[in-house]
């Protein structure tokens, strides 16, 4: 049985605790607000750029000259995941979720006898993922001095992607992020970025209409590149908002749950309070009839 | 009146500019062009260049660095990987561009070499227009 002095520390420090749990949760909705926004205006550029560029692969796509970052290079043996994670954590199952996603395609593509390297993007994934698979990691990115997430350091990203890939390091390169829903809910995503995919219904209507300049194979050459670092940014961006979110809910929950627990304790500290009281009388009351 | 066409600049942050235009200038991969109403469905690449859309009632200048631009009935839209309103261009920001441009033609590939070079040129030029 603790002493009441004991239960007293408890409640106060478990009181501490939520003022901490509900101050983090007030930041992250603030910062979550300006991540939707930042992710909200990068969705205009990133459409357009997929819809030009499926237009243009569906027509080029077929040739011979297609260029490698569309084509492939033809194989189909090393794979490039880049785990993109928060470089925070307390935030739920945030990066636990990724990592989990990226562990179970890594297992797959290791059981196919596949080579599998891993790029991180944010520590709290590289710590994860160290145990199992410190030997595949080919490099990391530290985003942790990064206030806010710009386009440059997609483009760092990407190009870093892109010269592993023009040195033949990989044939395939997937991309893991979550993708922002809502609050509450987040989405772990993999998306292939090389060789580039699109779906058909981006392609849109009358593209092949199109007067291109400089050719059409030379549009696409410049455009591939760009759309890795487009997809890298909006992975970026959509991270961030679902990082805030899932820090949010999280926090509620803690702070939530600490307010059941201060009522718990202060339940317990009121009961052993009346207990002590109640002894005292009894001790006074049979003290006064034994004389 | 003069006849317009709905212009949008977007960049991967955010929405520069989208109003009604009766002529933009663009800096093309292959040269500059002008694209006003009724112009022929187009895409093209962007050089770094100074793009100027004229607007019924305003006129506003960006200085882009490259991207592409499409040209449609509906309009036209430029995705420029960077662009600053040229009031905000100052010889700092550019000196930057041009910084960048230059590490990136130290690393490039020889067959990418020549395009990075041109590049740094195509900067340079931006650089002595916008400083006149």
């Amino acid at each position: 049985m603790p002493s009441l002095k004991d239960l007293k520390n408890k409640i106060t420090s478990i009181k501490n605790t939520r003022k901490i749990t509900k101050a983090m949760q007030m930041v992250a909705a603030a910062k979550l607000r300006r991540a939707q926004e930042a992710a909200e205006a990068g969705r205009p550029y990133a459409e357009r750029m997929n819809a030009v560029m499926a237009g243009l692969s569906a027509s080029v796509g077929t040739s011979s000259s297609a260029p490698r970052l569309l084509a492939g290079t033809g194989e189909d043996k090393v794979h490039l995941l880049v785990v993109m994670t928060a470089e925070r954590g307390l935030c739920g199952g945030f990066n636990s979720s990724i990592v989990r996603m990226a562990r179970l395609q890594a297992n797959k593509l290791l059981a196919e006898g596949k080579t599998v390297k891993i790029l991180t993007v944010g520590k709290k994934g590289r710590e994860q993922l160290k145990r199992d698979f410190a030997s595949h990691f080919i490099g990391h990115v530290d985003l942790s001095e990064v206030k806010r997430v710009g386009y440059a350091q997609a483009q760092g990203i990407s190009r870093d992607i892109l010269a592993r890939f023009d040195a033949g390091e990989f044939d395939v390169a997937t991309l893991f992020f979550n993708r922002f829903q809502s609050v509450i809910s987040q989405v772990p995503t993999a998306q292939q970025v090389i060789p580039a995919q699109f779906d058909a219904e981006d392609a849109g209507d009358s593209v092949a209409l199109y007067d291109y300049e400089p050719s059409e194979e030379g549009i696409l050459a410049d455009l591939l590149p760009r759309g890795v670092a487009t997809q890298v940014f909006t992975a970026l961006l959509e991270n961030g908002a679902s990082e805030q979110g899932a820090r949010m809910s999280a926090m509620d929950n803690a702070t939530r749950n600490a307010g059941d627990m201060i009522d718990k304790y202060t339940t317990i500290y009121n009961r052993s309070r009346q207990a002590a009281i109640t002894k005292e009388l009894i001790e006074i009351i049979s003290g006064a009839e034994a004389l | 009146m003069a006849a317009t066409l709905q212009f949008d600049l977007v960049s991967p942050e955010k929405r520069l500019a989208s109003f009604q235009a009766v002529e933009v200038q663009i800096p093309g991969a292959n040269g500059d062009m002008t694209a006003m109403e009724g112009h022929a469905a187009t895409i093209t690449t962007l050089r770094p260049g100074i793009l100027k859309a004229v607007g019924t009632d305003k006129t506003l200048a960006f200085a882009v660095t490259g991207g592409f631009a499409e040209i449609n009935a509906a309009g036209i839209s430029v995705l420029a990987e960077q662009a600053v309103p040229v009031e905000d261009l100052s010889g700092t920001v550019l000196d930057g561009m041009i910084d960048q441009a230059r590490e990136l033609a130290a690393v490039a590939l020889p067959e990418d070499k020549d395009d990075a070079e041109k590049l740094v040129q195509d900067m340079m030029a931006l650089r002595q227009h916008a400083s006149h």
